[in-house]
């Protein structure tokens, strides 16, 4: 039971250290967000498996945590890239009377 | 205000399912905390009939038992594409909402990105833009697969209150 | 005892999944294709795992622990695909393989604004 666990934790950490392949070598930044959120799922898999492994379910409240801070996570970075820059130079460049749509 | 009702008991059966101690000092924490959440979405005016859809509730199980069957038909598909059995031929392709209103619009978008080997990129006022992995997805997309099964009532209420 | 090869058998093919689409993120030739390779791990594959895991987890509070995971998975990875897809759409990131009377980058335009 314990070893079979451990093989399946072993075959999660290969997926991850792929994604983690993938973030490295991606030609775009969205290549990059894409395998850092199957990372994150499969973080959160790994987990749920660890916490088989040492048989306390408290483990189990940390991948329910990580599964949405990791969707939170992929959202912020992606809102990111969206404006290009930390909401900084557009603010300033854009000038628009108080009520007057973009 | 039932759907604030049906927030709040949801709220209170995750609370006590996630906390696991049902001494009254924590009971009384969970009715707090769901008091203060209510409050909260409350001044934030978030619960309405969009974001609690209680009256599709019925329905809404007998589309997922339909939609889970698909999207494991659509993982295999997927994973045989993935070792190479059958070729990738990427499509993009325009697909009208079948229903008008926004809810149907969101439930119908997440439905074809939930599957794999169709993600919807772009939402227009009366159509999704997909992007599919196969011609045979595209084409059962266009003839309208998903659209099929989608829960009829999804209209109604929403109509009704416009 | 059945129930204990069912949850192998279960983990197992969840694992086999997951595996393959760390394979597709990597064999896929562009991004849009590499967000099918990522679906099938957040959906089938994250099933199977959590499935055969509650399974051994018995009646208790762990299973619904487990199903939480899996709902907020469900939930949340369409909605993290479709930004994804939709912000590298706007940026302009055209996909491979793309018929002539597709949608061409003009329409990208909204209509309403």
């Amino acid at each position: 039971m314990t070893m079979f666990l451990y093989v399946i934790g072993f075959s999660i950490l290969v997926t991850m250290a792929l994604a983690l392949a993938r973030a490295l070598a991606g030609p775009t930044v969205f290549d990059r967000i894409l395998a850092v959120n199957m990372f994150g799922t499969k973080a959160v898999l790994l987990v749920a498996v660890v916490a088989f492994v040492t048989g306390r379910a408290d483990v189990l409240d940390i991948a329910l945590l990580y599964s949405l801070l990791n969707f939170v996570g992929v959202v912020a970075a992606l809102r990111l890239v969206e404006r290009g820059s930390f909401y900084a130079t557009e603010r300033i460049h854009v000038k628009t009377k108080p009520g007057e749509k973009l | 205000m039932k759907h604030y009702i049906s927030v709040a008991s949801l709220l209170m059966i995750l609370w006590l399912l996630l906390s696991g101690h049902y001494n009254p000092l924590m009971i009384s924490f969970g009715v707090v905390s769901v008091c203060f959440t209510l409050w909260l979405s409350y001044r934030m005016r978030i619960i309405d009939d969009e974001s609690h859809p209680i009256h599709l509730s019925g329905s809404l199980i007998k589309y997922w038992i339909v939609l889970s069957y698909k999207i494991f038909l659509a993982n295999v598909d997927v994973v045989l594409r993935i070792i190479g059995v059958r070729p990738v031929e990427p499509q993009l392709i325009r697909i009208p909402f079948p229903k008008q209103d926004d809810l149907s619009k969101v439930i119908y978008a997440n439905s074809v990105t939930l599957t794999p080997g169709s993600a919807s990129i772009e939402i227009y006022p009366d159509s999704v833009l997909v992007h599919t992995i196969s011609k045979e997805g595209a084409t059962a997309l266009l003839e309208g697969d998903l659209a099929d099964i989608f829960p009829a009532k999804a209209t109604q209420s929403n109509e009704a209150q416009q | 005892m059945i129930l204990d090869w069912l949850s192998y058998t279960l983990i197992t093919l969840g694992a086999l999944l997951s595996v393959i689409g760390g394979i597709g993120l990597h064999r896929m030739p562009d991004f849009y294709c590499r967000l099918h390779a990522v679906g099938v791990t957040d959906t089938l594959c994250s099933f199977l795992i959590l499935f055969g895991l509650s399974f051994q987890a018995g009646f208790s509070l762990a299973t619904v622990k487990l199903f939480l995971i899996f709902a907020f998975l469900l939930f949340t990875s369409p909605t993290a695909s479709f930004s994804l897809s939709h912000s590298a759409w706007k940026w302009g990131l055209t996909p491979i393989g793309v018929r002539e009377d597709a949608p061409s980058m003009k329409i990208k335009v909204r209509e309403e604004s």
